[in-house]
């Protein structure tokens, strides 16, 4: 084993070297590789979202994103904060997508603009920029609009299905109503838009209809709406996707989905024909995607796993209840909205234990 | 033998790419001879040996060339044969930092002529004496952070609940305790039975990762030969960073050292394999501790592997020995690519701290210092085996708020870096935490320091008052003594101006 | 309306039984502004802001009679910690004041020393011994590094060194 040695050269100069403070390990994930991950995410169910109710999606993800990034970029001119490298971070982009899946297709351009320029002035950039803001940006908008809007922030238009009296637009129309508010000659708005499963659901309720009669309506699949659950299928194939890179953990959805599914089983099981099951509201309005990508925005939920789980069921536990006794047929958006508020007090009181100190 | 294989999970950790396959090919090189040698008096944790050697003299290789100072310190040795150049202040690497040392530097003759003590020094069966011996002979945990082997074996002495004897080796690049491991199994085994002796251990736990299973093999084979009862083997799962002591601990025993204190408080005492090797070969050859085993790595050099290096040896030299350099060299790094720090250039000594030297090319280490904003993705306190929450500390860090650096723990913080590599806003966070510590024990030494002062101003001043109340009233004492004098005085004027009085007008004289 | 104004009323005047009963029953931990002020400050009792020691230095502060930024040993984080306590913007130390700092303490050159004691009595924290006549030494562990010893020296044998040294 022991060998002989190298004879020794002449000493050659030293050299000399950059030094760096450790660790000097790459980092292993970057702030734009997630946001692109979770844009990617997303796609399948774009695409289910488009063939099954038309390009209005994309129209709007367009809008909302060229508003947003305008948005930003002038604020961060104003605050003399680097443009590029900033805009770079992906984020404004996946608060658009997520405005996007959150508006109904049918709309006049200012809408989605609008709720841009509020996501990212209002929700973000007057809270300091990216990390700072307490509030989902996408939520912010979408519940203004909601309030400010009501009439066209519920026009949502029916799935593509053979026996649906499903009336489509193309492409050019979509985007002569969303630019122009023009639509085909004869037709009139009403023409086209539908309730929502959602909705359709609580009205009949309200009017104590019993569910089964309403499950057997043309608009409601196997579980959810029609459409709806397919849109759902890939939100959640996209969710396990992020769970399997590593973006999101599973604290979170598993808690919005329990908060939400648990007392929808109990419910249902004492009283059929009164609540909706748990499927219906798994794959109905914004389950999948608040579980998956909108409750698990880092920025405004808690940094703990503990403190995760109380989030994630809270947002789903408000959720039924704003579904099942409130005034808007879902609740997401003010469930996610209440419980970011109380993400500080999660924080303050789920701070694990440090090595070595003993049990506060 | 009983195998343990603990079936309790890290807190926190990471895994990261080993880069360990790459130094592990070729056996460790042995028997190198540099032209120089700078060994430095100081690179242990403690206080500086003292030389006692003169410029100009010869020394034969395991001499001793200063022997401990006062307090926690060990011996120092001439690594090989030759002339003593110079005794100077020089820059040598040690555990956490480089640090200016006085060094004894020595033009070696290449003839590697061993010393010849007169007494020779057997092992002594005595515990005061053996501890002195291990003390002397410069021992100290070759594991990187070099602290006196002799004073961590006497602090838990008597009352040790077990020896955990660390051959994780968690971190990148580092690969020469699995060679060490790999070649002297059978030297590893018996330096661990004497420490398990030494300190009265009823239990001595050898620990390796997972991902060295040749290493698990020859020291399982060696130390079912030794058949010594005590003796475990336990390995533990390929987790950065596994191998800090108190994550070992919590490994294999669920316990957590408490904040503040070391393992010996909890009756356990961590060695690296390394030191019970060389405890092993000053118990059975009596020689002292001149080389160690140095692992020469990273896409920047030509000839990656490990290689025995005395003492003293330029790291520049040393890297010859291993092909050159090659390619764009970015960085040269003194450990791993984790803990270890960067070097200012390689004309630095190797130490008892080098356990490896990792030069890096820019495609392996990260050269990009840009931050994101944080996006609070929780990923940092997630790896954190402390479980801090670092994006919590960083924002105190860098207000320098001190109440908040406290309550959030910063001292627990072991600086493993694990945030700063999962952190996808790429944020400075464990150089922050190292200042901010430092700032923190300045912060506390300056307010124990005020308090102080503001008690003893307020003694004094105290004192100052009682002392000009004294005067005050010692004066008022005096003007009441000279009013009353004065008054006695007018009385007594006043009764003789009246006896002349009654003099004058009836001269009734009695 | 009648019920809205009751209502409003009683609430009203209800927290305002609670907040005066709160200062009646809660114990009163906000001491005067300047025993805040001084506990942000070294409390050396250095003397190098002009004030005679860091108590009057404080309650100068707080009057509007003095800067925050008067404070040599304390340098920027008291300066910091004193912007932030009083809101107000923190700014550079004072360049014309004195250089005194924690991290050095006073040594006296033993063989210059004529034991005139003048050193002791002018330490604000009885750092300095020695019987008069006789050689003088500092306790570097109480020594606040405040510089006062110098001036009054006759024979300049006081210098100021690292702590730790």
């Amino acid at each position: 084993m022991i060998e002989e040695p190298t004879p020794s050269s002449t000493r050659a100069a030293p050299r000399r070297f950059e030094t760096a403070a450790p660790p000097h390990t790459r980092p292993i994930s970057s702030v734009p590789r997630i946001m692109r991950r979770v844009l990617y995410a997303l796609a399948p169910a774009a695409a289910v979202y488009t063939w099954f109710f038309g390009f209005g999606l994309l129209i709007n993800f367009v809008i909302v994103a060229l508003a947003a990034v305008a948005t930003e970029a002038a604020i961060l001119l104003l605050r003399r904060r680097p443009v590029a490298r900033t805009l770079r971070d992906g984020s404004a982009l996946v608060t658009a997508a997520l405005l996007a899946f959150a508006l109904p297709p049918l709309l006049p351009w200012w809408i989605p603009a609008l709720g841009g320029f509020v996501a990212i002035a209002l929700a973000k950039q007057l809270y300091g920029g990216l990390g700072k803001n307490l509030f989902n940006p996408a939520m912010v908008a979408y519940v203004l609009l909601l309030a400010s809007f009501p009439v066209l922030m519920t026009q949502w238009l029916p799935p593509r299905m053979g026996d649906i009296d499903y009336r489509p637009l193309g492409f050019v129309d979509q985007v002569r109503y969303s630019l122009l508010a023009e639509l085909p000659p004869e037709r009139t708005v009403d023409a086209y838009t539908r309730a929502t499963p959602l909705d359709m659901v609580k009205e009949g309720l309200r009017a104590q209809r019993p569910f089964q009669e309403l499950r057997g309506h043309s608009m409601i699949g196997t579980f959810g709406g029609r459409g709806w659950e397919w849109v759902g299928n890939l939100i959640a194939l996209g969710g396990l996707y992020l769970l399997y890179a590593g973006i999101i953990r599973w604290h979170i959805p598993v808690a919005v989905l329990g908060g939400l599914l648990l007392p929808a089983l109990v419910l249902h099981l004492i009283d059929p024909s009164g609540y909706a099951g748990p499927a219906f509201h798994l794959f109905s309005g914004a389950a999948l995607l608040g579980a998956f990508f909108i409750a698990t925005d880092p920025v405004s939920a808690p940094t703990t796993d503990r403190g995760r789980l109380y989030y994630g069921a809270g947002i789903g536990l408000l959720t039924y209840a704003i579904r099942t006794w409130g005034g808007y047929p879902d609740g997401l958006a003010f469930a996610v909205l209440l419980m970011n508020a109380a993400v500080p007090l999660i924080d303050r009181y789920t701070q694990p234990r440090i090595y070595g100190h003993a049990k506060r | 033998m009983l195998e343990l294989t603990p079936d309790r999970r890290l807190t926190g950790g990471i895994r990261l790419l080993a880069h360990k396959a790459q130094s592990t090919v070729e056996p460790i090189l042995r028997g190198l001879v540099p032209p120089e040698l700078v060994i430095g008096l100081h690179q242990h944790a403690g206080t500086s040996a003292v030389p006692i050697v003169e410029v100009g003299q010869r020394v034969a290789k395991g001499e001793p060339i200063a022997v401990p100072g006062p307090g926690i310190s060990a011996g120092v040795h001439a690594s090989s044969s030759g002339r003593v150049r110079a005794i100077e202040e020089r820059l040598i690497p040690t555990g956490a930092r480089l640090r200016n040392a006085l060094c004894v530097v020595i033009d070696t003759d290449g003839e590697d002529l061993p010393y010849r003590d007169a007494a020779a020094s057997a092992w002594p069966s005595d515990r005061a004496a053996q501890l002195d011996l291990v003390r002397r002979a410069g021992i100290a945990g070759l594991g990187g952070a070099v602290f006196p082997t002799a004073t961590k074996l006497e602090g838990v002495a008597g009352r040790c609940r077990a020896l955990i004897v660390n051959g994780a080796e968690c971190e990148p690049y580092i690969s020469c305790d699995d060679m060490l491991m790999r070649e002297v199994p059978e030297e590893i085994v018996l330096g661990v039975i004497r420490m398990a002796d030494l300190v009265g251990a009823p239990l001595a736990i050898i620990v390796i990762e997972r991902d060295k299973p040749q290493a698990i093999e020859a020291i399982g084979r060696a130390a079912r030969a030794a058949g010594d009862p005590r003796l475990r083997l336990a390995e533990v799962p390929t987790i950065y960073p596994a191998g800090g002591e108190r994550q070992l601990i919590e490994l294999l025993t669920g316990e957590e050292v408490p904040s503040g204190t070391y393992p010996n408080a909890i009756g356990y005492v961590c060695q690296n394999v390394g030191t019970a090797y060389a405890l092993q070969r000053l118990a059975s050859t009596g020689e002292p501790v001149t080389s160690r085993i140095v692992t020469v790595t990273g896409l920047g050099v030509a000839e990656p592997r490990n290689v025995d290096v005395p003492i003293g040896t330029p790291i520049g030299w040393l890297i010859e020995q291993c092909g050159g350099y090659r390619g764009d060299v970015a960085r040269l790094i003194h450990g791993g690519t984790m803990m270890g720090y960067a070097l200012p250039t390689d004309a630095l000594p190797v130490t008892k701290a080098t356990s490896c030297i990792v030069a890096a090319t820019d495609e392996e280490i990260r050269v990009d210092f840009d931050e994101w904003a944080c996006i609070r993705c929780g990923e940092c306190g997630a790896v954190c085996p402390a479980r801090l929450q670092p994006q919590e500390l960083v924002v105190a860090a860098i207000a320098r708020d001190f109440d908040d650096l406290d309550a959030l723990g910063l001292d627990d913080c072991i600086e493993c870096g694990c945030c700063d590599v999962v952190c996808p806003s790429h944020i400075v966070l464990t150089e922050r935490f190292r200042s901010a510590k430092r700032a923190l024990a300045q912060h506390v030494r300056r307010q124990a320091l005020s308090s102080e002062a503001e008690a003893r101003h307020k003694r004094r001043e105290r004192r100052r008052e009682a002392v000009v109340e004294d005067t005050r009233a010692a004066q008022e004492a005096l003007k009441a003594q000279l009013r009353a004098d004065e008054a006695e005085r007018r009385r007594a004027i006043e009764a003789a101006v009246e006896r002349a009085k009654r003099r004058k007008h009836g001269n009734v004289e009695p | 309306m009648l019920t809205a104004v009751t209502l409003l009323t009683g609430l009203s005047l209800a927290l305002a039984a609670m907040l005066i009963a709160a200062s009646w029953l809660l114990p009163d931990r906000e001491d005067d502004a300047a025993s805040r002020v001084e506990r942000v400050l070294p409390r050396i009792q250095c003397a190098q802001c002009g004030y005679p020691g860091c108590r009057p230095y404080a309650e100068a502060i707080v009057a509007g009679r003095a800067d925050i930024n008067r404070c040599p040993p304390g340098g920027d984080a008291t300066i910091r910690a004193l912007a932030e306590l009083l809101g107000r913007d923190p700014r550079p130390l004072d360049p014309s004041l004195g250089h005194a700092s924690m991290d050095r303490v006073a040594r006296i050159d033993e063989t210059l020393c004529i034991g005139c004691n003048l050193c002791a009595r002018a330490c604000p924290v009885d750092a300095i011994v020695g019987i008069p006549q006789t050689m003088h030494t500092v306790l570097a562990r109480y020594c606040t590094g405040c510089e006062l010893c110098l001036p009054p020296c006759p024979v300049d044998c006081i210098e100021l060194v690292a702590r730790h040294a």
